[in-house]
């Protein structure tokens, strides 16, 4: 599948800070964190800023985003109208919850259901951009087992590291938050390694004899229906270079595991401020790390349409 | 087709519209009923040869859509990948706007603009001063010229013998062979029996010729599941469906199919009754090696040959019915030792040469599949006959309460044509399908009218008299029948520019375009003064060696003057050969003008009956283009040339379609046969009618005459057709026409080669006429294969054409372009691992003629030996309104640069043409070839490359965007 | 509604004979033509004269070579909208754009409603949509709905324009939910089957498989030729068969 970067840059974000809001929602709502008025609005505004920034990324996918709004309607069926829903309607007890948490400074009673709502809708909001992807059955390796969990684990995984670095850098990490940061760290990536490995191994049934209804025997493409590169080609046919893929899966587990990994690990023993520079550092490489991946999870996709073509 | 057959081809049950087609009420608001065309104008396509009958749905002042005339007898309603992408052809940017002067070097595409006046003056002026110095020094050649009987009678006019079309390098094996045979051919002259066929065999076709008719043919032998076999180097296309592919090696067709023969004759698997009626098998051949006789026909007083009664035991007429006549042994007529035809034939192909066995390296083929082949051949021939219950009478008087026939057809073309030796190829097929008594009958090979015509028809070539301001005494292409009607001066010279009817290319019946270039150029066999083209891109894809041709064509004397010193040319598009023209006449396009596919020419008939079409304006030109046909005849008028002004002087004819319905070439007979006579009631022959062409626009764009139930079947012996086509003009007496399986015209250029007759040929020709103008059909390897170190090039290499294109026009088409817009050199996997190619490389394809670089694709279904690719793609930078980056010109390939347009150098040093040595037919199949990695930093774009041609004056660039059809969508929505 | 009826009153759809398909692309550039005037107007070509030509087609067709221990054959492939029962491309759709119609089972696309998010396209398994960048929405057959009903039409000329224009007669149409239908007694006659069966789209196309190399060949169970043995030879037998 084509890693379009809008597409890439808008689920790694909205991931990132669907996870951050929920964590937000849930530590401040029952006043695990303090509700303090900077840290509340730099925390949420970065979980915000990040949904935002990635729903509007997603809008640039579009071919016509005047008629994004239509996008709401088809929550029975669709799961990409009910991510739109979720997705929008998390902002109304994010909104709520921003009232009560950063401006009024409160935490537990209403504020807690806002928090608590708000966390269960970034959750319903992840569930359904994970179901988009493993929903699909033309693209066995999104169509998998492994694909809604990811969702979930590397939402939960980012906001976690983005979290710790925001209460690092307030002074108000603790070890209960750092631990549970590198704990979702190692999650992620013994998921990612997972994933990669039951991919590796996907005996995919569809194959060129199913696509094409002949049986038995080799069935080789020798020309295709266009000389040049048509749209299902530019979405669909993206290839990789197994090198270079392998290149880049040692790349994203540095930068999004390996690294994070051994720098909260740091943040154990590191002083102040050296532990929330760590954190920080940590967030960054993090999220750099979950762009190479999410580029390599559309990159290493195969749509079925691809046997029709002839690629490997 | 019979009468019960049902109008449109498809129309299956599971092909018919829905039995309710109200639309349902779905409520989604879909607009099922738009209106979709404001008139319906039904002419003929012109997007390939086949001349398909097309409705033009006219919506808006624009063209909407074309689909297939239900009606037509050529498609019935079909049509093929072109012909509805002829919308792009029609408002293609590559389109001509204005008459051309040359102004930079020739071949650099700098012109101006002129009017059409001047143009016309520059020509007439040149022409005239021709016509009154040397007609001769007109050489006129017009490619894919679907008006021959305008364009070859205008050349008769103007008097130069220096015509042809562009035959030469496509099908004048087909054509000649078959003439020469059983007056009649594959495709344009005849079809297999589609509805009754049960054993079909493809030889050489690939998607092209006769495109719908054979594509309709093959859905009904797939729906009966009648077998199909193909013999070809290449799995493609109508190979693709076949169920036996022979994967044979190219050139090698006519052994393998004189194997066939050698099997059936071995095993008495030949229809004895079949040959005695309608072939001259028994008639008798003189066998006194070394008189002036041996070789030709015994013959009575009045010339008729003669076969030896096995009963009466003594010559009779060959042609009297009641005779026994013997088909073996030898005989003493009046002193001379002779025997029959067929006697001869049996010790030919019975020899060893022809066994399986010894064939089956060479073909690629191994001996078993030949002998099956055969043994399957001669079991449907002859044990699955189909007897139809209709009474017919033979031309002898003789009675038959049914129509019996042998269900095996054949079918051949390109990969047979374009071989050095594919005249004698194409005999020795139709000699199998004489054999098997398959010819005409149900279920076999079937003429289209007005053929068949006697083996060969005439007239003979005219030419041989050429003068100043006079007219030839007659068209300048025909059929020679012995060394007297060559064109040839006394010392054996071509008298013609392109040396057909030469002793280099003797049944030249098509000319030889592919040599005309090069001899003008060379002054050989004299120079001349203007080469006027039609529709035939010369300078790139209908030439061998187009680098040299290019050359050849801006060559200089040392005078600084042009070697061809003046070009006209006459296109629609800026192609290549465009930038090479002194003087450019744009061209409509087919919906813009007037055509007559004409029963003269080369009609739209089918073996059921006769018939021709026209085109008519459909839309008007936005430009200030002319057709070509009118402006000849201007031309024709302004020249004062005979046929085309009154007496007084006055033009004759307004235009194209005054002519069409005007002009008479005998008392009666003129380009359209239906509706003729005063009030239209005649056909065939009949007095003008002025309403001639509203009445085929009325009927859809043709006429076609359906033939009774008796008249469908052995039209070479059936009265009631023969009569009809006698009545209608096609022959001239109701005489049955016998097969020729031993050549006499060919036999008589043997004895002038052994020093007989009058007309002999030079010395140095002698062993060639000798070799090549066997009376019988024999098989020889291609010349290069003779001439070329094969261990340096072991591989054939081959063009196909793809059956959404046609030559050029198709890859310049925005829709047909998408499809293949870069042709890869298909390689097969074997041949790969041997070279240590990969797929996607790039490669240098060599032969001894240069070499040109392309992209391989690896695939199985290929003759090992053999590569091959789509031709017509790979275009020159600055053609076509192609952009500067367009696939065809970086990354397609013409294979035709690296095929040589002459043989290699004789005992005698002599070249000649690389062409066939009966009938001058181009050789471009024989190439041999060798296929060499190129470095990595030659991969990626092809060479060789030639300068960028500059564009005419006031061209728009390409368009970045085509969105054809919203204009519809958006009136259409407007008016809701 | 991108929900799915529950049931359709027809099924209509196409069967594509790869047995007799010759791979001419009449298919191809007729449903180009119809199409680009037709319901889903324009099908937009960029660089329609250029080195990076891209347009909107519907209907492709594709070449490959089968091969099995039987032997080799080449197979022309027309690739184009299935018209599933369980099309995903639908039930994907967030606007209500994509959607099948009760009525006769055709999967459309109401351009008014498409945002041109792609999903559907990653939805097909078949590769069966194609986005039209200029225009800005995803464009597919419409098994040309507006010929098969098109009052402005002569009755036979209701069917889809790769049926009409289909020299080999390769192409069938009609009603594949009716087993009594001319079309689905060919599907069972032919062994017609559904691409990617697996995947539980149900497919109401059918492709008919090639004949050669299977039990469906054309065959001629011809003996081997004997030859003449008898005296004389072949001249010999001649001689007595023309003197019976």
């Amino acid at each position: 599948m084509h890693p379009a970067f809008s597409v890439v840059f808008f689920t790694t974000a909205t991931g990132a800070g669907y996870g951050l809001l929920a964590l937000l929602g849930l530590l401040g709502g029952f006043g695990v964190i303090p509700a303090d008025f900077w840290l509340g609005l730099v925390g949420m505004a970065l979980a915000l800023g990040l949904i935002v920034a990635g729903l509007l990324s997603s809008t640039g996918h579009l071919g016509r985003p005047e008629r994004a709004w239509r996008a709401f309607s088809q929550w029975r069926s669709s799961w990409l109208s009910r991510e739109g829903v979720a997705s929008v309607a998390t902002f109304i007890p994010a909104g709520l919850f921003s009232i009560g948490w950063v401006f009024l400074g409160r935490s537990g009673g209403w504020v807690a259901v806002a928090g608590l709502l708000t966390a269960a809708g970034a959750v319903v909001t992840i569930c359904t951009t994970g179901m988009i992807y493993a929903s699909l059955k033309p693209i066995a390796q999104w169509h998998s087992r492994y694909t809604l969990p990811a969702y979930l684990i590397f939402s939960a995984m980012t906001g976690s590291v983005l979290g710790n670095a925001v209460l690092q850098e307030f002074k108000l990490g603790s070890t209960a938050m750092l631990t549970w940061a590198l704990l979702a760290t190692l999650a992620g990536w013994g998921w990612k390694l997972a994933t990669w490995r039951y991919n590796d191994r996907l005996e995919i049934p569809t194959t060129a004899n199913t696509a094409t209804g002949l049986v038995g025997g080799t069935v080789r493409s020798i020309e295709w229906p266009h000389t040049e590169e048509n749209y299902l080609l530019k979405e669909m046919g993206f290839r990789i270079a197994r090198k270079h893929s392998a290149k880049l899966r040692q790349i994203t587990q540095a930068l999004a595991f390996a690294a994070p990994a051994v720098l909260l690990a740091t943040v154990f023993v590191l002083p102040s401020p050296l532990g929330a520079i760590a954190s920080v550092l940590a967030a960054i490489a993090q999220l750099a790390g979950m762009l190479v991946e999410r580029w390599l999870f559309f990159a290493e996709a195969k749509h079925t349409i691809r046997l029709y073509y002839g690629l490997e | 087709m019979s009468k019960t057959a049902p109008r449109a081809a498809n129309c299956a049950p599971s092909q018919r519209p829905l039995a309710d087609t109200h639309a349902p009420n779905e409520g989604d608001g879909v607009e099922t009923s738009p209106s979709v065309s404001d008139r319906i104008a039904k002419t003929t396509c012109y997007m390939c040869a086949c001349r398909c009958g097309i409705d033009v749905h006219i919506k808006d002042g624009k063209v909407r859509y074309i689909d297939g005339n239900k009606d037509h007898p050529v498609n019935r309603g079909v049509i093929c990948g072109k012909g509805s992408a002829g919308i792009m052809q029609h408002y293609s940017p590559a389109r001509l706007k204005k008459p051309l002067l040359r102004t930079g070097p020739r071949g650099a595409g700098e012109f101006r603009e002129i009017e059409w006046d001047e143009a016309l003056t520059i020509a007439t002026d040149r022409l005239s001063a021709i016509r009154s110095a040397d007609p001769r020094k007109l050489a006129f050649f017009t490619g894919r010229d679907q008006s021959q009987s305008l364009t070859g009678w205008w050349a008769g006019q103007f008097g130069t013998p220096n015509f042809a079309a562009h035959g030469g390098f496509c099908s004048v094996n087909m054509a000649a062979g078959g003439l020469y045979t059983i007056g009649g051919s594959f495709w344009e002259f005849g079809e297999p029996d589609w509805d009754n066929t049960k054993y079909f065999m493809l030889f050489g076709v690939a998607e092209d010729h006769d495109s719908n008719p054979i594509k309709i043919g093959l859905g009904k032998l797939k729906a009966r599941g009648a077998k199909v076999v193909s013999i070809n180097p290449c799995r493609t296309g109508y190979n693709a469906i076949a169920d036996d592919w022979i994967g044979i090696r190219p050139g090698t067709d006519g052994l393998f199919v004189l194997a066939l023969v050698h099997e059936l004759l071995k095993a008495g698997r030949v229809d004895l009754d079949y040959l005695l009626r309608y072939t001259n098998a028994p008639v008798l051949v003189v066998q006194e090696p070394g008189t002036a006789d041996d070789g030709l026909f015994v013959r009575d007083a009045d010339g008729n040959p003669l076969a030896w009664d096995r009963v009466a035991k003594r010559p009779v007429s060959a042609a009297d019915p009641e005779a026994k006549p013997a088909l073996t042994g030898s005989y003493d007529v009046g002193g001379q030792r002779c025997v029959p035809v067929f006697q001869i034939i049996a010790e030919r192909y019975l020899g060893e040469t022809y066994s399986p066995d010894a064939v089956a390296e060479r073909c690629g083929v191994d001996a078993g599949t030949i002998r099956r082949i055969a043994a399957e051949l001669a079991h449907v021939a002859f044990e699955q006959t189909v007897e139809l219950p209709v009474a017919w009478t033979d031309w002898a008087g003789r009675r038959h309460e049914t129509i019996k026939g042998r269900p095996v057809s054949m079918h051949a073309m390109r990969g047979i044509s374009a071989h050095s030796n594919g005249f004698h190829t194409c005999r020795a097929i139709h000699l199998l399908q004489v054999l098997l008594g398959t010819v005409d009958v149900p279920g076999g090979f079937r003429f289209k009218p007005p053929y068949p015509r006697s083996a060969p028809p005439g007239p003979k070539p005219a030419g041989k008299d050429v003068r100043p301001m006079t007219p030839l005494d007659g068209m300048p292409l025909g059929f020679v029948c012995g060394p007297d009607d060559l064109l040839v001066d006394e010392a054996g010279r071509p008298t013609r520019i392109d040396k057909a009817y030469s002793w280099e290319a003797p049944l030249a019946a098509h000319g030889l375009m592919h040599s005309v270039i090069r001899n003008a150029w060379a002054g050989d066999p004299y120079p001349i003064d203007t080469l006027m083209m039609y529709m035939s891109n010369m300078a790139w894809n209908s030439s061998m060696n187009t680098v040299e041709t290019m050359a050849m064509l801006t060559d200089k004397d040392e005078a600084g003057a042009y070697k061809i010193p003046f070009i006209i040319y006459s296109d629609a598009y800026y192609s290549e050969t465009v930038a090479f023209a002194d003087l450019v006449l744009p061209d409509t396009t087919y919906l813009e003008r007037h055509d007559c596919i004409s029963l003269l020419d080369r009609p739209i008939s089918h073996a059921d009956g006769p018939g021709d079409a026209i085109r008519h304006p459909v839309v008007q030109p936005d430009r200030d283009v002319r057709p070509f046909q009118s402006v000849l005849i201007e031309l024709g008028a302004r020249l004062g040339l005979p046929g085309f002004v009154e007496k007084d002087g006055s033009p004759k004819y307004r235009d194209y379609a005054d002519y069409i319905v005007n002009h008479e070439r005998m008392p009666g007979i003129g380009p359209l046969a239906g509706w003729r006579g005063k009030g239209g009631g005649s056909i065939g022959r009949g007095e003008v009618n002025p309403d001639q062409l509203q009445r085929y626009i009325d009927n859809g764009g043709f006429w076609h005459h359906d033939f009774s139930d008796d008249q469908r079947y052995y039209k070479m012996g059936n009265r009631a057709y023969l009569d009809f086509a006698v009545e209608m003009g096609f022959i001239p007496k109701a005489e049955p026409i016998v097969f020729q399986l031993y050549s006499e015209p060919m036999q008589r250029f043997r004895l002038a080669a052994r020093g007989h007759g009058d007309v002999q040929p030079p010395d140095a020709e002698r062993s060639r006429i000798e070799a090549y103008m066997d009376p019988l059909p024999f098989w020889y390897a291609p010349f290069e294969d003779d001439t070329v170190d094969l261990d340096k090039y072991p591989l054939h290499a081959l063009t196909q054409r793809p059956m959404h294109m046609y030559h050029s026009w198709g890859s310049q088409n925005a829709w047909l372009r998408q499809i293949t817009s870069q042709n890869r050199l298909f390689v097969h996997h074997q041949t790969a691992a041997k070279l240590a190619l990969a797929d996607d490389d790039w490669v240098w394809i060599e032969s001894i003629n240069g070499r040109v670089k392309g992209q391989i694709k690896l695939i199985d279904g290929v003759n090992p030996d053999t590569v091959w690719t789509w031709n017509a793609i790979g275009k020159r930078r600055g053609s076509w309104g192609l952009k500067d980056d367009a696939a065809e010109s970086n990354r397609g390939f013409l294979l035709n640069h690296i095929i040589g347009d002459q043989t290699a150098a004789d005992a005698n040093g002599k070249r000649y043409s690389n062409s066939d040595p009966v009938t001058g037919q181009a050789a471009w199949f024989d190439v041999r070839a060798r296929i060499v990695k190129c470095a990595a930093e030659e991969a990626g774009f092809t060479e060789p490359q030639f300068e960028r041609f500059q564009q005419p004056p006031n061209v728009e660039a390409a368009p970045d965007k085509l969105s054809f059809g919203a204009a519809f969508r958006m009136k259409r929505e407007a008016a809701e | 509604m991108t929900c799915l009826p529950a049931r359709t009153d027809k099924k209509l759809g196409l069967v594509i004979d790869l047995d007799t398909c010759v791979g001419c692309q009449a298919c191809v550039t007729a449903c180009k033509e119809w199409n680009t005037g037709g319901h889903m107007a324009p099908l937009t070509d960029i660089d329609p004269y250029g080195g990076h030509v891209d347009g909107v087609w519907f209907n492709r067709v594709h070449a490959y070579e089968h091969t099995t221990e039987l032997g080799g054959r080449t197979v022309n492939f027309p690739r184009s909208c299935l018209h599933c029962e369980q099309p995903a491309c639908v039930t994907v759709c967030p606007t209500g754009a994509s959607y099948k119609r009760a009525s006769d089972g055709i999967v459309l696309v109401d351009e008014d409603k498409c945002i041109g998010c792609k999903l559907c396209s990653w939805a097909c398994p078949y590769g069966a949509r194609e986005f039209d960048t200029d225009v800005g929405v995803m464009k597919k057959c419409t098994l040309c709905i507006d010929r098969i009903y098109n009052d402005n039409l002569a009755e036979e000329d209701r069917v889809p324009a790769c049926v009409a224009a289909c020299p080999t007669s390769a192409r069938h149409f009609g009603d594949l939910g009716d087993p009594a239908s001319a079309i689905s007694q060919l599907v069972e006659e032919r062994g017609g089957v559904a691409l990617m069966p697996e995947l539980g789209y149900k497919p109401t196309n059918r492709y008919l498989p090639p004949r050669a190399h299977s039990n469906r060949a054309a065959k001629v169970d011809a003996p081997a030729l004997e030859p003449i043995r008898a005296e004389g030879g072949f001249l010999g037998w001649i001689d007595r068969m023309l003197s019976n």
